[in-house]
């Protein structure tokens, strides 16, 4: 019997997080619903169970971690605030009307963020999808960068949404028609389709970029970006700017995890220092999230059997003795002692315990 | 891990075409053309798994992972939104969305428009950029019917040769936007098996162009 895939990466994330001197977050299931209403574009959906409790507050059932954690943190000069969490939340699954819980690891780094902040957080995001997945992919963008070179292509407000879309999308062709409708010369056609086609390995991709960056803007970002892709030599990270798509709330780098047989990205991330803003605050912040519910289907790979033993009882078989004998078999594996074989659960075992003591099956 | 590329293909005419468009471009897959009622199709030595699903699922197949790359129509992307990379423009089973109405119809400006459609969020979309208000009709076939017992004012429809339209005394009003199929792909798949994905990609687009 194994402990599932999805236990064990709780686990060993907390155990990772710990290490480089994370506290754990404990939260309330309930937070009021102003915090979610103000901030609605944050969340992934924006549907939220509420109800009003009995001081008459509306209340929500927590759609999201890191609205809350900010919430609770404060702004010290020079000073960094470094939690981790593993908490549920409720959220409307995509594509249907009803909501799921979905279990959610991960971390926040708030404060004076500094390169070496920044880089811990990404090196902690690989060493996650490590933990989960042999073969794990990161993928990493940074909205500085992109919005700059959005910018910088003399685009419509409604364009530039647009093209950020077809970016996410690979859309090249999506791309080049809205080039030409929006009049953009070719250089900067040139510059947005290497946003879209570029990807891969960091060095390679942004050797490809710099020849077509000209605003001091569009430097500084690529600057802070490639200096980052440098720390980070070692671990598996690859660069594509398809990963964010939102300008609103973060503004440094973003990043999606992947492993390989989940369909859908297991780790989602970014520098978020806009939200604070919005909120008032002087702190920058970057954290990801796990979506340990998508994990589960790393279990698929099933053993053949339930429990290593089944024990089967006889009714005027001494307890005592029962007991003795069973925790000698644990030595073996687990063991579900029963008086008749249950009908759904596979064995690959089965014993005989009598008056006169074990026996094989 | 299997390594081959799971590519769902659209049941019908255009399915057809389309695997004839990845058999030229060098993935072909023979059994594929044989008469029989198997759902699966693969040629392990160019790494390919073709099987059919309805046309309107294939982005349900991807998006899930199910399959790592698909054919779709793109009112099938503009109406559901799947999270899926939208890699390449096939240029086939072109179309266009389009708005249309009886022959004497004018726009009832100080009245909701009642819309009758198959497509609720691509019709809701366009109406909202023009700040139109109006009433959606859901409905699953047989659209071109609806203005003409007075169930809605103006149907939102694909229009291919606008033949159906004309025979029920429909006229095409406005476009909203072209549609033709597209090459889509899963996200997290095309990370694993990205050399593949864009060998084909790159194959189908030599197709296209040439």
């Amino acid at each position: 019997m194994v402990i599932r895939k999805d236990e064990q990466a709780i686990f060993a994330l907390r155990n990772l997080y710990r290490q480089y001197g994370y506290s754990q977050y404990k939260m309330s299931r309930f937070e009021e619903y102003d915090l979610y209403v103000r901030n609605k574009d944050f969340l992934i959906s924006d549907e939220v169970i509420t109800f009003t409790d009995r001081s008459g507050r509306l209340l929500a059932l927590k759609p999201d971690v890191t609205l809350s954690i900010i919430k609770n943190t404060v702004d010290r000069v020079g000073a960094v605030q470094k939690v981790y969490y593993n908490e549920n939340v409720f959220r409307v699954a995509k594509g249907t009307h009803s909501f799921k819980e979905i279990m959610q690891a991960g971390l926040e780094c708030i404060g004076d963020l500094q390169e070496y902040e920044i880089a811990e957080v990404l090196m902690l995001a690989s060493k996650s999808l490590a933990l989960i997945g042999e073969n794990y992919v990161l993928d990493l963008s940074h909205m500085g960068l992109v919005a700059a070179m959005l910018s910088a292509c003399a685009l419509s407000e409604e364009g530039k949404g647009k093209a950020l879309s077809f970016i996410h999308q690979k859309s090249a062709h999506e791309l080049s028609a809205l080039c030409v409708q929006e009049g953009l010369s070719q250089k900067a056609e040139q510059k947005l389709l290497a946003l879209c086609r570029q990807s891969g390995d960091a060095r390679q991709v942004l050797d490809a970029l710099k020849p077509l960056l000209e605003t001091e803007e569009e430097l500084a970002a690529f600057e802070e970006f490639s200096a980052l892709c440098a720390i980070l030599a070692e671990e598996k990270i690859r660069l594509d700017f398809s990963v964010g798509n939102d300008m609103k709330y973060y503004s440094g780098v973003v990043f999606k995890g992947y492993i390989e047989g989940i369909p859908a990205s297991v780790l989602s991330g970014g520098q978020y220092d806009k939200l604070l803003q919005k909120m008032g605050r002087k702190s920058g912040a970057i954290g990801f999230a796990v979506y340990l519910d998508l994990l589960e289907r790393l279990n698929r790979e099933k053993a053949d059997y339930d429990f290593d033993i089944l024990l089967l009882r006889e009714e005027d078989a001494d307890s005592a003795a029962l007991i003795q004998a069973v925790e000698q078999l644990q030595k073996e594996g687990s063991v579900l002692v029963a008086k008749a074989p249950p009908e759904d659960l596979r064995f690959c075992k089965v014993l005989k315990f009598t008056k006169g003591g074990l026996q094989n099956g | 891990m299997d390594k081959m590329v799971n590519v769902a293909l659209p049941k019908g005419r255009l399915g057809e075409k389309v695997y004839k468009l990845f058999k030229e471009a060098g993935f072909e897959c023979p059994s594929i053309e044989e008469q029989n009622r198997k759902l699966i199709f693969e040629n392990p030595e160019k790494g390919v798994r073709y099987f059919w699903v309805k046309p309107s699922d294939v982005a349900i197949y991807v998006e899930r992972g199910a399959a790592d790359i698909g054919v779709c129509g793109k009112d099938i992307l503009l109406e559901y939104r799947p999270d899926v990379y939208e890699l390449l423009d096939l240029k086939m089973g072109k179309c266009r969305m389009a708005v249309a109405a009886k022959k004497e119809f004018r726009d009832p400006r100080g009245e909701t428009l009642r819309v009758a459609t198959k497509f609720p969020n691509i019709a809701a979309t366009y109406y909202n950029e023009k700040c139109r208000d109006i009433d959606i009709i859901k409905l699953n076939g047989s659209i071109e019917i609806a203005p003409i017992l007075g169930l809605s004012d103006v149907i939102v429809d694909i229009v291919e040769t606008g033949k159906t339209l004309l025979e029920n005394d429909l006229v095409p009003f406005e476009t909203i936007v072209p549609i033709s199929a597209r090459l889509i792909a899963n996200t997290a798949g095309y990370k694993f098996k990205q050399e593949a994905i864009e060998a084909i990609k790159k194959g189908l687009e030599k197709q296209i162009n040439d």
